[in-house]
């Protein structure tokens, strides 16, 4: 019996230490498709704060001044570079969605490393002068 | 009890929809127009507001107000809140739809959901629109600069 024979590998190399009979688990594709998800999911909740926040300018300008300073603290300006760089790359890998979806798929796995680029490059032109900004005030 | 699963991108072996509106396909098509227009909004926001000048140390009520008096940054602010709202409302129905199991556990966190982008919609734009830059009693170092022309 071949066929079964030829089955049996496939199983074998599904469950085998190294993924294999898949070009999809464990490489570009699985990790900017997890990359996406977590980004966006801190993306909406720093999203619901931030418009709550905001909001305290129809309060009073002492609470949103209040509020706000406390946005300009060390461990704040922290969390703010990891905030803008969950959003560089969802910005980026977003458009290479895009780009897979409407111009050619097979060029998803370049694509991906173009993002990473970009997300390098945005970063380096954000991170100093942000950090500047932070703890030199 | 076995189940076949078909070769991927073989043919559609359910009966195509024949009729009404297919949500579905527009909420996909819904996440990437507003997330072009969002990656335009929201880096011209971050550049605004943490890039130019002091960034984020210069944030304050001034700074804000002289902002939300500004047409050009008022719909630029509320696009922004509209687009942003729904698309990662929509981003987390489709976490929900993938990890939940229970349906009830679904409907509890999709309404949750529905809720959070309604209120914090109108919030936003109720804040936007009714904002005064120059609030009666305020000191006045804490006020945009135009309030002393007032």
């Amino acid at each position: 019996m071949p066929e079964q024979a030829a089955t049996l590998t496939s199983q074998q190399k599904t469950t085998s230490r190294r993924p294999a009979g898949t070009l999809y688990r464990g490489r570009e594709g699985m990790w900017s498709w997890v990359l996406h998800r977590i980004t966006g999911v801190a993306i909406f909740f720093f999203l619901l704060v931030h418009i709550l926040d905001t909001a305290l300018v129809r309060v009073s300008p002492e609470a949103y001044n209040a509020v706000i300073s406390s946005y300009q603290t060390p461990i704040m300006g922290l969390g703010e570079t990891a905030l803008v760089g969950a959003i560089v790359f969802h910005a980026f890998n977003g458009i290479r969605i895009i780009l897979i979806d409407f111009w050619n798929a097979k060029y998803q796995k370049a694509m991906f490393y173009v993002v990473v680029a970009l997300w390098v490059v945005t970063m380096l032109a954000f991170v100093p002068r942000h950090l500047i900004n932070v703890f030199s005030h | 009890m076995t189940s076949t699963i078909e070769a991927p991108r073989s043919p559609y072996s359910r009966a195509p929809r024949s009729r009404g509106v297919n949500w579905e396909k527009w909420g996909w098509i819904y996440m990437r127009v507003s997330g072009v227009v969002l990656v335009v909004l929201i880096f011209g926001h971050l550049f605004v507001n943490l890039m130019v000048g002091e960034g984020v140390s210069a944030l304050n009520f001034a700074f804000v107000a002289g902002k939300l008096t500004t047409p050009f940054w008022m719909v630029w602010d509320v696009l922004m809140l509209w687009l942003a709202l729904i698309h990662g409302g929509n981003g987390m129905r489709t976490l929900v739809n993938d990890y939940a199991t229970q349906r009830l556990t679904r409907g509890i966190l999709k309404s949750a959901i529905l809720a959070a982008v309604v209120i914090l919609i109108v919030l936003g734009t109720l804040v936007v629109f009714t904002f005064d830059p120059c609030p009666a009693g305020s000191p006045a170092d804490l006020l945009p600069s135009f309030c002393s022309a007032i």
